[in-house]
């Protein structure tokens, strides 16, 4: 049973403030990924949750007691580092068994532990070798094994996998997320690949310049960015935005992107979920998948000309000029024959997203 | 990384290998010469041309070590006879061994100096390695005020000549009572080779990457356990680069040696020379006692020789 809670940390490096009144609070047993590019604290996060970098305001607490003044090695956390994080000089065997020579533990515990380790992570025709024969999987694999051999309270990883190429990335990921269900501990992880943080976490942490910006499962961060940020971060292909007008029609709303001369089309009750907002500035979000493109026109469809066309094997992206705006849209691969081709768009009202310009929040609008 | 060799890469890398062999030869032969002279007899040792064939001897060595008079009459056959046979080759050599009023052999000034230069070399390579490991880790580690300034100073104490300070340090020493001690030397040669080791180890420990502490610090150890469990197996190749080198200058020490010591604590150094004092200088054991005082820093060297390989190319040490 460990949670693990931040409340109003803070930490400067020199005089620039990489993380700023951080709170958020981990349940037992939860998977939680720290997302974001990099230099946006989240890694600084982690390292002082780990005790590795003091902060400069605010409580680390770990199932309830404050912790941020203990020393890294009396938090009874582990941590799997990117790279360097075994010991050149001992072979996988002594690696995983290090954590243990720390404890009070008898060599014949020790053994018994380092050994069922090795086995759950599949390394025990290495446990003779030195790291530098192993490759880099098998590397990260003793890596996580030395940081589970202890079992600690929480574990802590950074970027384990970042620095393995993408087929390897994808074994590991779906190892790691196997480990979990099985051994089940508290875990942060942080990475900046969003496909990691979707695939695995039971809630990702987004942060951006040393704030939070969002938290919630990787359903929730995806189909309700809570700000422009969030919005645009999370999902491949990139979600459009627009800077958009809504316009009263009566008995529907109109949406009008890029200074086109007609507009998209919505349910009349858009202007009532926008609150008041509707005369202000207005970004339009939505995701490839949401703009609807057909051949042949239709009630409510605009028509547009395609500019480029992505084939990406099982879908195409296809970039549609709507006024002085590029909308990118996702269709079934060949949808499209090429540039230039006359279609009809229309965007779906259930998948799209407004935002205020001025502070990048969501709306929280839902149709 | 399959390399693709031209022809004139091929000749050029001809022409390198006899570059270094060239200077391999220039560079060993003062060390032939000497270990040559070593096994002469006496009379061949200053012969014009040299000699280099001849049959060679033990001679040198036994007066090394002995302390031996010229002898007014020869021995008579029974005193020859009597004599062990390292003793008829001192006879053989117009001199004879000193010996004590119960019949003991006095030993010469050398085993005793070549003892000193061990302890002295030894201690303060020891000495300033060790507090040159810790200090880089220091200033490779955490933030210290005014570093950048903190190393320059370390390193400005190699900024002038060291002999220019022999006759204040002289005085001082003479104050404090180090003169003609260990710890006298000990402490000068530390001084001298601390700022070396300092800027060295910096080096080296810039290199490890500090996640292997981290980790450590994580699983549970301390700084000092994760620092002697971690960092030093890691630091190995450049403590043994830095080992080497505090070494050699210590050990070759001669400027100091001579002017601090004379009898107690005298290196071998400033020893060997003054042999040349008494008599007719003779080379022969003036050559053993330099091939003699050749030999720990060869073998230090060449012990160590995998690690000072890599911890030559500073900075590359692991990818």
């Amino acid at each position: 049973m460990t949670q693990i809670e931040l409340r109003g940390v803070q930490k400067y490096f020199g005089a620039v403030q990489v993380i700023k009144d951080l709170n958020l609070k981990i349940d037992d047993n939860e998977f939680i990924v720290l997302l974001g590019q990099s230099g946006c604290g989240k890694t600084t996060t982690l390292r002082a949750i780990a005790g590795l970098e003091t902060i400069d305001g605010g409580d680390i607490l770990i199932d309830g007691k404050p912790v941020q003044h203990l020393k890294a090695a009396d938090r009874d956390i582990a941590m799997v580092f990117q790279s360097f994080s075994l010991y050149p000089h001992m072979s996988v065997y002594e690696n995983i068994a290090f954590p243990l020579r720390a404890t009070r533990k008898s060599k014949a515990e020790i053994d018994s532990e380092v050994r069922s380790v090795a086995k759950t992570l599949q390394v025990t025709d290495l446990i003779d070798k030195k790291p530098s024969a192993l490759s880099g999987g098998d590397m990260q694999r003793v890596a996580i094994g030395r940081a589970l051999v202890r079992r600690p309270k929480a574990m802590l990883m950074d970027e384990p996998i970042g620095a393995l190429d993408a087929k390897l990335r994808e074994e590991m990921r779906a190892e790691i997320k196997r480990l979990h269900i099985k051994q089940g501990s508290t875990t942060i992880y942080v990475t900046h690949d969003q496909i990691e943080a979707m695939s695995l976490a039971d809630r990702i942490v987004i942060m951006h310049e040393g704030v939070l910006q969002q938290v919630g499962s990787p359903d929730e961060v995806y189909s309700r960015p809570a700000n422009l940020f969030v919005a645009q971060f999370v999902g491949s292909p990139v979600m459009n935005v627009a800077d958009a007008a809504v316009a009263d029609k009566a008995t529907s709303a109109s949406v009008t992107v890029g200074g086109a001369a007609t507009g998209f089309e919505f349910p009349h009750a858009l202007l009532s979920k926008l609150n008041g907002h509707a005369g202000g500035k207005l970004a339009l979000g939505i995701r490839p998948e949401g703009v609807i493109v057909r051949r042949e026109a239709a009630e409510g469809f605009l028509p547009v000309e395609t500019q480029i066309v992505e084939p990406l094997g099982s879908f195409d992206i296809v970039d549609l000029k709507v006024g002085s705006k590029m909308l990118r849209a996702r269709t079934k691969s060949g949808f499209v024959s090429g540039p230039g081709e006359k279609v009809f768009v229309r965007i779906d009202p259930a998948q799209a997203h407004f935002f205020d310009t001025a502070s990048g929040k969501s709306l929280e609008v839902r149709l | 990384m399959a390399a693709v060799t031209t022809s004139t890469e091929r000749s050029l890398n001809k022409l390198a290998i006899v570059g270094v062999l060239i200077v391999t030869v220039i560079f060993l032969a003062p060390i032939y010469w000497i270990a040559s002279t070593a096994f002469k007899p006496r009379n061949l040792a200053t012969t014009i041309p040299p000699t280099v064939m001849f049959q060679p001897e033990i001679s040198p060595f036994v007066k090394l070590f002995t302390k031996r008079s010229q002898l007014r009459t020869a021995p008579t056959p029974e005193q020859y006879a009597a004599a062990p046979w390292w003793e008829r080759l001192v006879f053989d050599g117009g001199e004879k061994v000193v010996r004590s009023g119960r019949g003991e052999v006095q030993w010469s000034g050398y085993p005793s100096r070549f003892m000193n230069s061990l302890i002295v070399a030894i201690t303060s390579t020891v000495l300033a390695v060790g507090m040159g490991t810790f200090t880089a880790y220091g200033f490779s580690r955490f933030k210290v005020k005014g570093e950048a300034d903190l190393l320059f100073f370390i390193l400005s104490t190699r900024m002038l000549p060291p002999v220019v300070v022999a006759i204040p340090m002289f005085l001082m020493y003479r104050v404090v009572g180090l003169n003609d001690t260990h710890w006298g030397l000990i402490i000068l040669y530390t001084a001298f080779n601390l700022s070396f080791s300092v800027w060295l180890m910096k080096g080296f420990m810039d290199e490890i990457p500090k996640e292997y502490e981290e980790a450590a610090l994580v699983d549970g150890y301390t700084r000092m356990e994760a620092f002697f469990k971690i960092v030093l197996p890691e630091a190995a190749t450049g403590i043994a680069a830095t080992a080497v080198f505090c070494f050699i200058t210590a050990w070759n020490e001669y400027a100091f040696a001579l002017i601090m010591t004379n009898r107690r604590a005298q290196t071998a150094p400033p020893f060997i020379p003054s042999q040349v004092g008494s008599g007719l200088p003779d080379w022969t054991v003036i050559a053993a006692g330099t091939f003699l005082f050749l030999l720990p820093v060869a073998i230090f060297t060449f012990l160590l020789r995998n690690h000072l390989l890599r911890g030559m190319s500073f900075g590359a040490i692991r990818k």
